[in-house]
């Protein structure tokens, strides 16, 4: 009976003081810690774009010596992939999986807390390394988020920095799938069977599923990087009998499944958005289900495609070619599921849904240069020119970046018990897309005209189409402060969001995130709900 | 104190994690600053961090599982956890037997004007491919000397195979002992498993020393070497981690805290080993033998 007692008093509500983060055990803290994480440093990474922009707002050189431009390139990538979408994915993951299915927390809620801590300071190591060339540390790292050799062995010590970002982010990408698929098996409420789970779910399975194959094997790259630099190893080196093409290898093999790795908990976030939004349950959520495990299967064998210059055989990039071109059957399938599921629908345009919708077209657009990209003798003339850079920013902005804001504007009253502010959702809507497709859709055509990437100068010829960009991206930058600003207002106060949220949330679903209050207590499901 | 059955265990606030984070940044930033000429101390002193942590947090871990906080589930999750760790690891090694493979086949095949793709005549026009890669393409100047000669099967590395084998042998003979409740068998087994990782240790020191010393086989000797070295040295540091295992699951043992149902710990510990084992033997097919 006292046992009870104290059980109770623990858990009555959220400790407080700076304890009740730093050494959190509790998924939903958690998730705001990594929600937030991600949030500032998508600042830093956009202000490093913004100066990008500037540098190529006209050709010549405007504000940045060469390297530090190319360091600034290597930079934003690394930021933007491990420090905003990747954590903010695993924030989402936090908040809402253990309410989706009923679980009272992640299946082990201190190694949860060590996933999380493991950010900041892999932060610092990628600051530092690019502050260190500042100060007597050699030559700036200007490779690329690629780290191809045999210029990464030429870097300073800003590279072994770098080298040691990635080690920590792998043990913490490592730890939070293993937490995030233990807890999808094990902690599911009775009844919540694998094939009810919400889609956004699923989708974090198989991206956790993703990062254990792929992070180990980056890590294993990087290590051997590090011991050519440091220790006279040559796996990277022909004259000791090694090839730098093996470093290429092996970082695409970790380097495409994570594009889906950034790809699909935004797959998932649409496929919890479009059927609320459309008023009906979700078209074909097993072939989606499928699908995503075809993606999975495909994205791990496709890798070489980015690498099509190098001389490798015919029959090699032939079959790189067929595997990319088929990886556009289950993306292919995933649009039509969600456009089935809007047909016939009684649709309604809330931000989340605009969003949502603006990302159906986009992404497909960064589908087919995707398909142009994966032929061979196309490839060749496109590969390293700005057309990549386009199709990739149509790919993971709107693929992953706009998933994650629908997400938030979408659970944003779920989690603070606030309406966020309609008219200024839609407002950053439409700026943000506007932004985006200015700033990147003049990069097709001054790509297929031969602007080559991760150069700081370019031909005049070019100056139009980087003038138009440059305007774009600033544009873009500018509404996120109206994003930060909607955030904080939602937090602080506005209307009282009901629990079901919106009216079309539970239609056809078995998911439990909609049958707590609005905010969810600081525990829930402290006794196992059941599903029926 | 009553176990709940039916309430999955949901730890206090925990200052394990955050300790664990910030010792893994100083032990790293001490490694980056040690490869690019400073000392050691500041790695020392985040291993000292770390291994305060794992006594902290192993210790917290063991107490609450002593004290029957964890139900059936929670022990699901950590056969699950153990699981999926060591599907990583396995990628880890995949990783390194990928790398040597390709380093083989196809990058020591071009270097030697194989096939069409050919770069070698336009870089050392005699260099002829050969495993183990004894004679570099550049001659060995620069930054790489050549070994006089490459590790055969025989001797050292067949006695290794056959003590982490042995081991694996007696680590199941002391869990068999332990499920059937037979005291002698399962200290002794844990016993002899210990000391067969250790003599495995030694002997794996005593063949770097030897091929340092008397083969002229380093970590410079082009890739032979390089993946050599990577590849034992990984697996020996494996070892070694699951030696120090062993060891701490022995002296929880011969505290009696094992019961015949309930000795998840020492199952954590036996995969492990197995997995370490098995990776044992792809190396002695493919680093040693073939």
């Amino acid at each position: 009976m006292s046992d009870a007692i104290t059980h109770e008093a623990h858990h009555h509500g959220p400790p407080t003081g700076a304890k009740r983060w730093l050494y959190s055990t509790n998924h939903k803290d958690i998730g705001t810690m990594y929600l937030i994480f991600a949030l500032i440093m998508l600042f830093l990474g956009g202000a490093m774009a913004m100066v990008i922009r500037a540098e190529l707002w006209m050709p010549g050189l405007q504000l940045v010596e060469p390297d530090f431009f190319n360091n600034l390139v290597t930079n934003h990538a690394l930021i933007m992939v491990f420090a905003v979408v990747m954590p903010a994915g695993v924030g989402l993951a936090n908040w809402m999986i253990p309410l989706m299915i009923g679980a009272p927390d992640m299946a082990m809620p201190r190694m949860n807390n060590m996933s999380f801590w493991l950010l900041p300071p892999a932060a610092i190591l990628l600051v530092l390394s690019m502050i260190v060339p500042f100060f007597g540390g050699g030559q700036t790292v200007n490779t690329g988020w690629t780290l191809y050799p045999p210029l990464s062995i030429q870097s300073g010590m800003g590279m072994d920095f770098l080298i040691f970002t990635v080690h920590i982010l792998g043990v913490s990408s490592i730890m939070g799938s293993i937490n995030i698929i233990t807890t999808i098996i094990n902690m599911r409420a009775p009844g919540m069977n694998m094939m009810k789970m919400p889609i956004f779910v699923w989708s974090w399975f198989f991206t956790a599923l993703l990062l254990i194959v792929i992070m180990p094997v980056f890590a294993g790259g990087v290590t051997m990087l590090l011991f050519d630099r440091h220790f006279g190893t040559s796996f990277f080196d022909a004259a000791g009998g090694g090839d730098p093409v093996l470093f290429q290898h092996i970082f695409w093999f970790f380097g495409h499944p994570e594009v889906y790795v950034l790809l699909l908990p935004s797959i998932g976030v649409l496929g919890m958005i479009i059927p609320t939004f459309s008023r009906k349950p979700l078209f074909g959520y097993k072939s989606l289900v499928y699908g995503m495990a075809v993606l999975y299967g495909l994205g791990l064998i496709v890798w070489a495609h980015h690498q099509y210059t190098i001389g490798m055989s015919i029959e090699t990039t032939t079959y790189f070619m067929i595997g990319t071109i088929l990886i556009s059957i289950p993306v292919g399938l995933m649009i039509f599921n969600f456009i089935f599921t809007l047909w016939k629908g009684s649709i309604t345009f809330e931000t989340p849904m605009l969003f949502a919708l603006a990302i159906i077209l986009m992404f497909s657009f960064a589908g087919t240069t995707g398909v142009m990209l994966a032929v061979v003798p196309a490839d060749l003339q496109y590969h390293d020119t700005y057309f990549v850079v386009a199709h990739f920013h149509y790919a993971l902005i709107p693929g992953s970046l706009f998933g994650l804001y629908a997400a938030v504007f979408f659970w944003m009253p779920k989690w603070t018990g606030h309406m966020y502010n309609e008219r200024l959702g839609k407002i950053f809507f439409w700026w943000t897309t506007i932004g985006f497709n200015l700033t990147f859709f003049p990069q097709h055509f001054s790509g297929l005209a031969g602007m080559p990437r991760r150069i700081v100068d370019y031909n005049m010829i070019f100056t139009e189409f980087n003038v138009m960009s440059s305007v774009g991206a600033f544009a873009f930058g500018l509404s996120h402060l109206l994003f930060l600003y909607i955030i904080i207002k939602t937090v602080k106060g506005g209307e009282k969001a009901t629990t079901e949220v919106w009216d079309g949330s539970s239609i056809g679903y078995a998911g439990l995130e909609w049958t707590v209050p609005s905010p969810p207590p600081f525990h829930t499901f402290e006794k196992a709900p059941v599903v029926k | 104190m009553t176990s709940n059955e039916d309430s999955y265990y949901l730890p206090e606030l925990s200052k394990w994690p955050v300790i664990a984070a910030t010792a893994l940044f100083i032990t790293l930033l001490g490694v980056v600053l040690w490869v690019n000429g400073g000392s050691l101390w500041i790695t020392g002193l985040g291993l000292v961090g770390m291994g305060y942590m794992f006594f902290g947090w192993f210790g917290q871990v063991i107490e609450e599982s002593m004290s029957g906080k964890y139900n059936a589930q929670v022990d699901k999750t950590f056969r699950m956890g153990m699981a999926w760790f060591i599907t990583s690891e396995v990628f880890f090694f995949f990783c390194f037997f990928g790398c040597l493979f390709y380093l083989r086949t196809i990058s020591l095949g071009w270097l030697g004007g194989e096939g069409t793709m050919a770069r070698s005549n336009m870089l050392w026009d005699d260099f002829a491919a050969a495993w183990p890669l004894i004679s570099l393409p550049n001659g060995g100047g620069g930054l790489y000397a050549e070994a006089k000669e490459a590790m055969g099967p025989m001797g050292l590395p067949l006695a290794n195979t056959i003590i982490l084998l042995t081991s694996g042998v007696t680590l199941t003979w002391s869990h068999h002992g332990i499920k059937h409740g037979n005291r002698f068998q399962q200290v002794w087994g844990l016993v002899l498993t210990v000391l067969l990782g250790v003599i495995f240790l030694v002997c794996q020191a005593y063949e770097y020393y030897h091929a340092y010393q008397e083969m002229g086989l380093t970590l410079n000797s082009g890739i032979y070497g390089a993946t050599f070295y990577m590849l034992t040295g990984f697996h020996g540091f494996h070892v070694a981690m699951g030696t120090l295992m062993l060891f701490v699951i022995l002296v929880r043992l011969l505290k009696g805290h094992f019961s015949n149902e309930h000795h998840f710990a020492f199952e954590a510990v036996a995969w492990y080993w197995h997995f370490v084992d098995v990776v044992w033997l792809g190396l002695y097919l493919f680093v040693y033998w073939l």
